[in-house]
């Protein structure tokens, strides 16, 4: 610091610079000296505890995660031409093979193999729904019926914890020594992605839900951008300077910090007394979080055409062209861009909400893809808190592994609105 | 019929009219100025095309309101409907299956009774999905020829469109005003109800809170309503343990990051911190309830606080505070910037330290702004739902204890809510009138720290 370069005063009245630069006055300056780093220090630190907890979180979620794409699984080979099971490429890709197949033994034609493989035990430890997975194999590659092929079949769940080395001590031995000889392993389960909700944490995926969430998205998109995109417009660009238009501003900004849970209840109040039938539907879902979406759209929407430069409208004006023209022809393409990405924003916030669509109903078990607006769903959110609550230490590998799911679709939209902005942004 | 095929039909016909209207526009043209058309094609082809499109979707809103009603009614006037219990779920559930099977969303009946209702379902369906269409059709027939017929050269078609689309745009804006009234007035319906059965004092100042929903909802004991244990969890956990985490880290934060830091971090470090505003609260609900809660309780049991819940009120109210750090960060850093950089450069002429500056001028200066923004905060805190779902418990209890089990209006607005329930259950009617109050006072919060904030920036402007 500058007092350490300058003469010392040792009595006041010699000193070059004066009578102030007392002992005192050097002993105040460096306690504001160090008042003044402590600060700083204080402030960087503050900073720092708060990536460290994001960092925490995010690593958290990811390291529990990456087991959550994992399954166990037991490899069992089954020698169909032995096993009485038949067919052709016609019936195993028929819709119907899943029956056939059933009504032909096949769960007991693997428990059989199973059992002469790796014992009556391990045998037992094969989840009830395997034989769903050969059925499944089988209808990809008919000709695995004229020969022997090796499966890896899920396993329980209990036998899934042994192997990590939890749950009940006969377990985990028997997971030792099948994992010793190579019969059972941890894989990577890409069905997660592709399955639905089931009751067994070794059978579940995500697909039911994300598929939900999509059609709740579209449903919001489509109700929340036109009205949005128009409101913004309508405000901004003709509004009278009037009470009405108050009024309107007034709810918007009001709309916009209202709790995301009063619009669950204004969705089972309104929407659903008025389609009793519509229960769990991604159209009840997307029409309320299309409610909470479009405030955010106005707001981001007005910004950006406060944005466009007067002179533009101007411009079009004297050159003949109607109120109308000058702002759908002129202004708006402009003010599209920033629109976009508050309206990316909006959504990206509509897909990670859950407590709203609690309230009409959209935590139910969904064990098949909902099939269209109208048909009971869940979404991705509300898959993680409906895992959340389960016991089973496989569902908390699950739920990160969903978690992450969820992140990285927010975190693919966000990008995409940075995108969007730093690419059409324009400085007039 | 689906609305949507509807909608689908009216806009090819729409597109139909469309191209009919530019095709006998076109022909208006004329080389003579004095018979030069009053608008270009392209709106003589818009007009008709609302005129088609506008009167259709108006049919198929009320179509399809009432349309099932129609076929309910024909279906229960068959003579297979006659086996039908008089009232009650039964019947209920035997319309439903034959409905359902009728429209191809089931396989198969489970009653044998539902069975005999799904032909006189499948009649009705079409019978009125063709008169559906037909009056579809009939209608932008109608619409698109009336229009088409206008057209002239001497036509204001584009006025007309334009206007049109003024009254869209206003038509637009007014669903803001509906969605606030439709909250306001649902809210108020259902809380008067609800103040008829428990009176609005024993409701606003009783201690107890334990609504029994299994009991009958004729005998309503209005000391199980009491909702100050819930007034008081969702103040200590949103408004005080909260803020505690979130005023002097997000605080810090933009004071380091905007004073201190350099800028190359800064362009990393802000977006980071916004990222923590974006984490669904799903996932701050999980961390809270699987991570947090039981570090915090086996903390305490190692001090020797046994009594120490996993649902204590204080991991949730830490993982909110830190979802609110983004928030009370750019609020500061706004009011901050607000400042008019005289104050503070004079500030730094006289010799003041940066610190000093920033406590003795810029704090005080900004302090209406960062109230403000702390205001925003907590009506957020407090309106937030799934952390505390997740985290918090659902048992009220009415102490100062942070490591003890706390419950709050929106967990108990979850939990009433979900689930099969009756509508005019007290309890039901409860979660409405608890809605009310969580509504009235984030506005009261926000109005007021809006007024704040434009009163602060008028002052320095």
């Amino acid at each position: 610091m500058s007092s350490s370069v300058l003469p010392r005063a040792d009595d006041a009245g010699a000193h070059p610079l004066g009578p102030t630069r007392t002992p005192a006055f050097e002993a105040r300056l460096a306690k504001r000296y160090r008042a003044e780093r402590n600060f700083r220090l204080v402030g960087m630190s503050a900073v720092i505890f708060s990536v460290a907890v994001l960092v925490f979180l995010l690593g958290n979620m990811l390291i529990n995660g990456i087991a959550g794409f994992q399954r166990a699984e037991m490899e069992v080979t089954i020698d169909f031409p032995a096993s009485g099971v038949s067919g052709d490429a016609v019936s195993l890709t028929a819709p119907s093979a899943m029956q056939t197949l059933e009504m032909q033994g096949l769960p007991d034609v693997i428990l059989f193999f199973a059992e002469s493989q790796v014992g009556k035990d391990a045998a037992e430890q094969i989840s009830s729904d395997a034989w769903r997975d050969v059925a499944a194999a089988l209808a990809d590659d008919p000709d695995l019926i004229t020969r022997s092929a090796t499966f890896r079949l899920p396993t329980s769940s209990a036998l899934a914890s042994g192997l990590q080395g939890e749950g009940a001590p006969e377990m985990q031995a028997l997971a030792q020594k099948l994992a010793n000889e190579g019969k059972l392993a941890r894989n990577w389960d890409w069905g997660f992605l592709s399955r639905s909700d089931a009751t067994s944490p070794q059978a579940v995926g995500i697909w039911g839900a994300l598929k939900g969430s999509m059609l709740t998205m579209l449903v919001t998109l489509v109700l929340a951008f036109p009205i949005g995109v128009l409101s913004a417009l309508y405000l901004e660009e003709y509004a009278p300077r009037n009470r009405w238009t108050d009024i309107i501003e007034v709810s918007i900004s009001n709309l916009a910090a209202v709790p995301s849970i009063i619009f669950g209840l204004l969705g089972l109040a309104v929407f659903l007394a008025l389609f009793p039938g519509l229960r769990s539907a991604p159209l009840i879902g997307g029409m309320t979080l299309a409610l909470m979406t479009m405030p955010v759209i106005v707001i981001s929407g007005r910004n950006a055409i406060k944005a466009v430069p007067p002179s533009i409208r101007d411009g079009a004006l004297a050159i003949g062209a109607s109120p109308v023209q000058v702002v759908f022809h002129h202004v708006l393409p402009l003010a599209l861009p920033g629109m976009l990405t508050g309206t990316i924003i909006g959504m990206a916030r509509a897909l990670g909400e859950t407590a709203p669509l609690l309230l009409i109903g959209m935590r139910i078990f969904v064990a098949t893809p909902p099939e269209g607006f109208a048909s009971p769903a869940t979404v991705l959110p509300m898959q993680i808190f409906l895992w959340s609550d389960e016991i089973d230490r496989g569902f908390v590998e699950r739920t990160s592994a969903a978690i992450i799911v969820l992140l990285v679709f927010l975190l693919t939209m966000n990008g995409l609105a940075i995108y969007l902005r730093n690419k059409f942004e324009k400085r007039w | 019929m689906s609305p949507i095929t509807l909608i689908l039909i009216a806009l090819g016909l729409g597109l139909l009219g469309w191209l009919a209207g530019r095709a006998k526009a076109w022909g208006f043209a004329s080389s003579d100025p004095a018979l030069r058309p009053a608008s270009r094609p392209i709106y003589h082809a818009w007009y008709v095309a609302l005129w088609v499109v506008i009167p259709v979707l108006l049919f198929v809103v009320a179509w399809s309101v009432i349309a099932p009603q129609l076929v309910l009614q024909s279906v229960l006037a068959s003579p297979a409907a006659e086996s039908l219990p008089a009232f009650g779920f039964e019947r209920d559930a035997f319309i439903g299956e034959a409905r359902a099977v009728a429209l191809g969303q089931a396989p198969g009946v489970f009653n044998d009774e539902a069975e005999a209702l799904i032909a006189p379902f499948r009649d009705a369906y079409a019978q009125y999905n063709t008169i559906g269409i037909l009056v579809t059709v009939l209608i932008a027939l109608a619409g698109g020829a009336l229009a088409f017929l206008r057209l002239r050269p001497q036509f204001g078609a584009r006025t007309r469109v334009e206007r049109t689309v003024l009254m869209i745009l206003l038509l637009a804006s007014l669903v803001a005003i509906l969605t606030t009234l439709g909250i306001f007035v649902s809210l108020v319906f259902e809380t008067v109800r609800f103040f008829g059965m428990v009176s609005p004092i024993d409701f606003l100042f009783g201690t107890k809170w334990g609504p029994d929903t299994m009991s009958s909802p004729e005998a309503v004991d209005p000391s199980r309503y009491g909702a100050v244990p819930l007034f008081w969890g969702t103040l200590f956990i949103g408004a005080i343990i909260a803020m505690i985490v979130a005023i002097p880290l997000g605080l810090m934060s933009a004071i380091y990051l905007t004073q201190y830091a350099d800028p190359r971090v800064r362009t990393w470090v802000k977006p980071l911190l916004e990222l923590l505003a974006g984490v669904p609260t799903v996932v701050y609900g999980y961390f809270a309830a699987l991570t947090l809660a039981p570090m915090i309780r086996d903390a305490a049991v190692a001090v020797g606080i046994t009594s120490a819940s996993t649902e204590s009120a204080l991991a949730a109210g830490i993982v909110m505070g830190v979802m609110i750090i983004p928030f009370v960060s750019s609020m500061a850093d706004d009011s901050m910037a607000a400042v008019p950089g005289a104050m503070r450069d004079g500030s730094l002429a006289m010799g003041a330290t940066k610190s000093e500056t920033i406590r003795r001028v810029l704090f005080p200066a900004a302090l209406p702004g960062i109230v403000a923004g702390v205001m925003l905060a907590v009506s957020r805190a407090i309106g937030e739902t799934m952390i505390v779902v997740m985290a918090a418990s659902p048992a009220a209890n009415l102490t100062a204890n942070p490591l003890e089990p706390m419950s709050t209006v929106t967990v108990q607005i979850v939990k009433l809510l979900t689930g099969e329930q009756s509508t005019d259950h007290p309890a039901t009617l409860s979660a409405y009138a608890l809605g009310f109050v969580l509504f009235m006072v984030t506005l009261a919060l926000n109005f007021i720290a809006l007024r704040v904030v434009k009163r602060f920036r008028e002052a320095y402007e």
